[in-house]
Formats: C-alpha cells, structure tokens, sequence
C-alpha cells in the first residue's frame, strides 16, 4: 500500500496496465510527453514508448474513432478526454460507433475501449470545464459507465474498464484529484490521511456493476457519485440523520440490488448529483426504486441536484449541490 | 483476457517536437523569404495562383525593419503608431491580467504573447462592423474597437459588472457593439460558424465580411474542414485563418499535419491561400486588406496561415518549460511583433524611444486606473459577485417554469 492521490492512483493502474497487458495503449491530447494537463499519465511515455502513450492531434471526434479501430483490431485503447465538456464532437463516434458495434455485427465485432475523461464542476472552470454528462452517456446501450471518487476505487475500477470488453465511459471528478472535496471552497484538504488513500500498489482490480456503502445508517439511504460523495458524507453529518450514504461508483449497469435493499432497509431516499436534475440520472434512480420498493417507502424520493441550466463561473457555489441542501433534503424525507 | 500480438505490429510514427527543455531551439536562422519575393495577385485570381504564396512567406518588413515589396500596405504614420499603441495595449493589459490571476483576483487567464499584431492589425484591416468569430488568442481586436477597458476588466473577474454575468471563464469576452462573438472554450466551433454567419451577410445583400481564427493544433478538428469546404462551396464573404503558432498546450504543430504547410489545404479546397509573417504587423494588415477586397467583391472566401510563434503559456494553468526549452522564442527567426513595429516607425523618423516609453508609461496608467476601478465592482477573491439568480435567467427567452421552481428553492 502506498497513500497516494486520484492523479498518483489513476497514474499507478496505467502504468500497471501498460506492464501487465502489452496491447494497452493510451492517447489523447497533451497525455504523452507532457503526460497530461492534470498529470495523470505522466512518465508514462517515457517508461512505455512514445507508439504506447502518445499525444492525439486536437480531434475528439477523430481520438475516439482511432479508439474503435484500433480496439477492433486486437488493441486496448484508453483515450483521454482532456475534459468531458470536450466529448461531444466524439460523441457520434462513442454513441452510434463504439457503443454498438458488438451488437450491429451480431457479436461478429467488438472494441473494448476506454475514454477516461475529467467531469465535474468546483474549479471554476465555467460552462466548459464543470459538466458532468454521465446522463447523455447511460441512455446509450452499449456502454458502461463508470464513475469513481477516490483514489482506491480510481486505481481498482480503471483496471476493471480497461480490462472490460465492452467499452466503458471513465468519469474522474476533477475536483477530487487532489483531494476530498467536502462542499467548502474555503477548506480543500487533500488526501494526505484519508482512509482512501491508501492504494495498493502494482496490479489492482475493483469490481464493476458494484455500489460501496460508504456509511451504514438506518433513517435515510443517500446516493451518491464522483465528488458529491464526500459533499453527501458530510450533508449527513449536517443533518445529525443516521443515513446511509452508498456511492454508486458504476451507473451503466447500476447496482440495483445494494440500493433497493438500502432503500427497502430505511425506507427514504435522497439522490445527490452535479448534473442538471431533468433526464438526470437520479431521475432513472429514482423511478426503478419506487417500481421496487413502493410499499416500503414513508416518503418521496428527492434529488439534490445541479440546476436546469448551463453551469457558471462565479457563482458555482450556487450552482452545486452543497452540504446544506443535502441535510435540508435529508431532514425532509424524516417528516412523512 | 486475450492480449493481442504487438510484437507483429510496426510501430507508427509518433512525432516528436524538435527540441525539449535542455535543447537550444533552432529554426534554422534567419528566413530566406523575403518582401517583394511575391507579388500581390490580382483579387480575382484563382486559387491556383496562389500556389506561390501558400508556399512561401508573406512579408513586408526585412529583418532591418524597412518595408518594401508589392504587399506593402502603405499606411501613414499616424495609422501605424496606432497600430503600435493598440498592441502595447494588449500586452500590457495582458501583462496586468496575469499578476491579478496570480493574486487570486482573476480564476485564470490567457495572454496573447507575441501574437499580438494579428488580432490589432487584421481588425484595422477590416470595416467596423464585419463580424469578428475569434478563437481565445484575439481578444485584442476589442481595443482595436474601442471597447472600454473596465468593461473587458469586470468581464474577467466575473464580477457584478461582467456583461456576461459571470457565466464564462475570463477571456471568453462577448461584445455585441462590437460584433464580438462570445468565445466559447471548445476550440474551433467558431470557425464553420463564421462560414454560416458570412452566408447570411451575403444573403441579405449587407456589406459586411466576417473574419475568424483557430490554432494549429485545432486545424486537426473537423470544424476546421467544415468550415473551409462550405466556403469552398458557397464562396461567402468570409477570412478564414489559422494562427500557426507552433504549440497547441503541449502539442507541438506536427502533431496538427503530416506536413509543414497549413496555407496549401486551402488550395485543395480551391480557396486563394496566403501565408503570412504572423508578426509583421503591415504584412497582415495587407493580407487582410486583400482578403476584405475580395470579399466586398463577392469573389468568396480567402484562407490565410498566419505563421507565428506562441511566446506564453497556453494559459495561467500553463508551464511551457516542463515541454518546450524555456528560451525557444528567443529563437524565433520572426522575433517579437511589437519591437518590429517599433523599430520601423524609428527608422522612417516617425518615433523615438523617449516617446516610447512615454507612451507605454501612459497605457500602463490607463490599465492600472481601470483595472482598479474595475476592482470598485468586485474581484474574485472578495466578491461582490453578480447575484445566483444569473444562473437562472437567459437559458432560454423567457424562464419556464422547472427552471422558475429551482431558482425558488436555492432561495437567492
């Protein structure tokens, strides 16, 4: 075990991928000699070869349908997304391509590629470096989608994508690269002691289609993904409510199962993410939950979400779900 | 999993820059081309002949500093000491910006180091009124209209004066009077955009051309190509550039092309191609003027490589050194725009250092007189900022009722 950040754990599961599996190859723009705007895939060339770990020309749409040649033809492509705001001139590649493939050849045909690609929002980066579209990605089928929030499950779920023969769409909350991030611009810890940090070095894999139960409780079941875990844990702690936070960690396919249990054991359900509440997917959440657990629940399903509208600069603080809302939500589902 | 067979496959090429910290950049001297080596072909040439100036260099300033050559724009000097003023003007703002991102009054900030002539002296080039699709290296052409510097100042804060309300990052200026498109980060949509705006320009029967930039590196998107094969197509009113400043971030240009050239794609796509000294001020007013001529004209598109060289970062988030020597654009055989523009106008007797430095003492009093005042109405590190019902207003013409609901319930 090593104590490390999200940037050092993602780092660390490439470069185990590029020892353990000699067709793994990862591109994007700025990932090879720079070795990435955020760091994430630096050394990397230099430890692996430059047809290995390799700069893209400045093309989503074209990084990506390099991506499914070259995962159709017996490679193992991770193509970095600098920012997912950047995705959609790939997104006819990834939706209409990539994502159905193995499906419109009769299972003749495949590409597992992974698209690694920062989201989310709390370093004031505007409308075009805050999204979090994980939503315009779990209504294609095809894809997995995967999201993590700390350095253990970012090292154990990337290996799980790459190595994955579907393709799998990799959100790494930016804002979380360098540490927890806990609703409060003013204090930004970083890692250092977390009980996450801790990473376990060389090979690491975490299953996917799992939910973790971050913290057991028995009055409210919280979801929660990417950076809005740690807003959750500490939305909960504001409430004073025994609720139990599970961080959903794949969305495509979501663990059901962990979550209809929770939501049947404490029979109210708060669902927290950045993305805008409409066609969100605490939207899908929350309709599977009441088709399961109906006569279970004591109250309405709410969402604490991001806004319906384009995300801000200086007033993201506004835009984001913050701890107090959390606990205002929390405290609601207790009056039914 | 099954691992495929590498061993079988040839590697491809992956490029690399030619020279990395610990190098000495080397651009081979001084360039051999020099003014007069083209002459400025008639506007309604074909693209054909063109072919020289696509692959060859468009200057009017030697080395010496003396214009000559056919392209020579011939401007006085009351024009051209403007044109100094204005580029002076963006650097020191830029300057000035920098230290208040540093200060943690600004989120993030990108200069337009050593590219400043083209933004001032190709909007100089151009009416009014065209329409200005810039990539995020072009704010400049602002000053080139008069925009008031608090303004531009207060948009960069985001503060409660941002006319944009602080809804973008800084630099991503939108200036309506100014026929000033909002610049938006993902790079290169602008350029296939102008195309459209151009289209309509020439479909209601105005006068007005429309002009855009984008990066080397973003010629390697499909908006690049886009816009240049509807151009080719519908011969709009439009200036087409790309900016080739040798970086993209991290990414050297021969990660944008195969090749060496950018000007010669325009030939294949039949539209009259220049490439340009990017930082000889009166070579690129020429050019544009050129371009302007032919749009006026009704003779369709003009595409131009402006050659330069980015002496910054790509942005405030930015460390060139840790990819590129820290000294490379001492190397640069085009050297730096302003001191160009400087020591011709010193050569025609025009100027003198003593005024220079007047007149830099005086913009940087402007700048520091605006950018205090555009403090008075909040900086980012103390507010005030404009009030969170912003985020709620001007999604759409008039709010419905889910986004009237949220802005109920944040309760601000």
């Amino acid at each position: 075990m090593t104590e490390m950040n999200m940037i050092q754990s993602l780092n660390s599961a490439l470069d185990s991928l590029l020892t353990k599996h000699d067709n793994v190859v990862i591109f994007g723009e700025d990932v090879g000699y720079f070795g990435g705007v955020f760091r994430v895939t630096a050394g990397l060339q230099e430890k692996h070869g430059p047809h290995r770990v390799f700069d893209a020309p400045l093309a989503e749409g074209g990084i990506a349908a390099i991506a499914f040649g070259m995962g159709l033809n017996g490679l193992r492509p991770v193509a970095e997304i600098q920012f997912a705001d950047y995705i959609f001139p790939a997104y006819d590649q990834i939706v209409n391509e990539v994502a159905k493939l193995r499906h419109r050849s009769g299972g003749e045909f495949s590409t597992p590629v992974t698209f690694r690609t920062p989201a989310g929002g709390g370093i004031k980066g505007g409308h075009h470096h805050s999204q979090s579209p994980e939503a315009q990605f779990t209504h294609t089928p095809g894809l997995k989608v995967v999201y993590c929030s700390n350095p253990t499950n970012a090292k154990g779920l990337l290996t799980s994508a790459i190595e994955c023969n579907d393709p799998v769409i990799f959100f790494e909350p930016k804002r979380c690269y360098r540490g927890p991030f806990y609703g409060d611009p003013h204090n930004v810890p970083t890692w250092k002691g977390h009980p996450e940090a801790d990473v376990p070095d060389g090979y690491f894999s975490m299953p996917l289609e799992q939910a973790n139960i971050v913290r057991e409780g028995s009055a409210c079941t919280v979801i929660a993904w990417g950076a809005m875990v740690h807003v959750a844990q500490k939305g909960i702690e504001e409430s004073g409510i025994d609720a139990e936070l599970i961080d959903l960690q794949t969305l495509l396919p979501w663990d059901r199962d962990t979550v209809v249990e929770s939501a049947k054991k404490t029979g109210r359900v708060v669902i927290v993410h950045e993305a805008p509440k409409t066609s969100g997917f605490g939207a899908e959440m929350s309709a599977s939950i009441q088709e399961r657990c109906f006569w279970h629940l004591e109250s309405p399903i709410l969402r604490v979400t991001g806004w319906d509208t384009p995300f801000p600069h200086t007033t993201e603080w506004d835009y984001l779900p913050s701890p107090a809302r959390i606990a205002a939500a929390i405290k609601k589902t207790q009056e039914a | 999993m099954t691992d495929g067979n590498q061993a079988s496959i040839e590697p491809y090429t992956v490029p690399c820059a030619p020279f990395r910290p610990g190098d000495t950049a080397d651009f081979g001297g001084p360039w051999t081309e020099q003014p007069g080596d083209l002459n400025r072909p008639d506007i309604t040439c074909e693209a054909a002949q063109t072919q020289p100036h696509a692959h060859g260099l468009i200057r009017v300033l030697n080395d010496e500093h003396v214009a000559s050559g056919e392209w020579n724009p011939n401007l006085d000097a009351a024009q051209l000491i403007r044109g100094l003023e204005l580029m002076m003007t963006l650097r020191i703002y830029d300057d000035r910006m920098i230290k208040m991102q540093r200060t943690g009054k600004l989120s993030f900030y990108m200069r337009s180091l050593g590219e400043e002539a083209i933004a001032i002296a190709q909007t100089m080039a151009l009416d009014d009124t065209d329409w200005i699709f810039p990539s995020y290296r072009q704010p400049g052409a602002q000053f080139v209209r008069g925009r008031d510097m608090v303004s531009m100042i207060c948009h960069c804060i985001g503060n409660t004066e941002d006319n944009i309300r602080g809804r973008q990052m800084p630099v991503h200026y939108s200036w309506k009077e100014g026929y000033f498109i909002s610049i938006s980060s993902p790079v290169g949509t602008q350029f296939s955009q102008a195309v459209g705006v151009a289209m309509a320009s020439a479909y209601k029967g105005d006068d007005q051309a429309t002009i855009t930039w984008l990066g080397d590196g973003t010629s390697a998107q499909g908006d690049f190509h886009y816009g240049l094969n509807f151009a080719s197509v519908f011969k709009p009113p439009v200036i087409l550039n790309v900016v080739n400043n040798q970086w993209a971030i991290s990414t050297h240009r021969n990660l944008a092309t195969g090749g060496d050239n950018f000007a010669a794609r325009g030939l294949a796509y039949g539209i009259p191609s220049l490439r340009v000294d990017g930082n000889d001020f009166l070579a690129l007013y020429s050019v544009t003027k050129w371009a302007r001529e032919r749009a006026r004209a009704g003779l369709g598109a003009t595409y131009i490589e402006v050659y330069t060289y980015r002496a910054g970062g790509h942005s405030s988030s930015d460390d060139p050194s840790i990819y590129r020597p820290g000294d490379e654009a001492d190397y640069w055989p085009g050297g730096d725009p302003i001191n160009r523009l400087k020591m011709h106008l010193i050569g025609i007797g025009a100027w003198s250092e003593e005024k220079d430095a007047e007149l830099a003492q005086k913009i940087d009093d402007t700048v520091m007189a605006s950018y205090k005042e555009a403090c008075t109405f909040g900086d980012l590190a103390n507010g005030p900022y404009p009030p969170a019902s912003t985020i709620f207003t001007e999604v759409y013409e008039t709010v419905p009722w889910h986004v009237q609901e949220q802005r109920e319930e944040l309760g601000k």
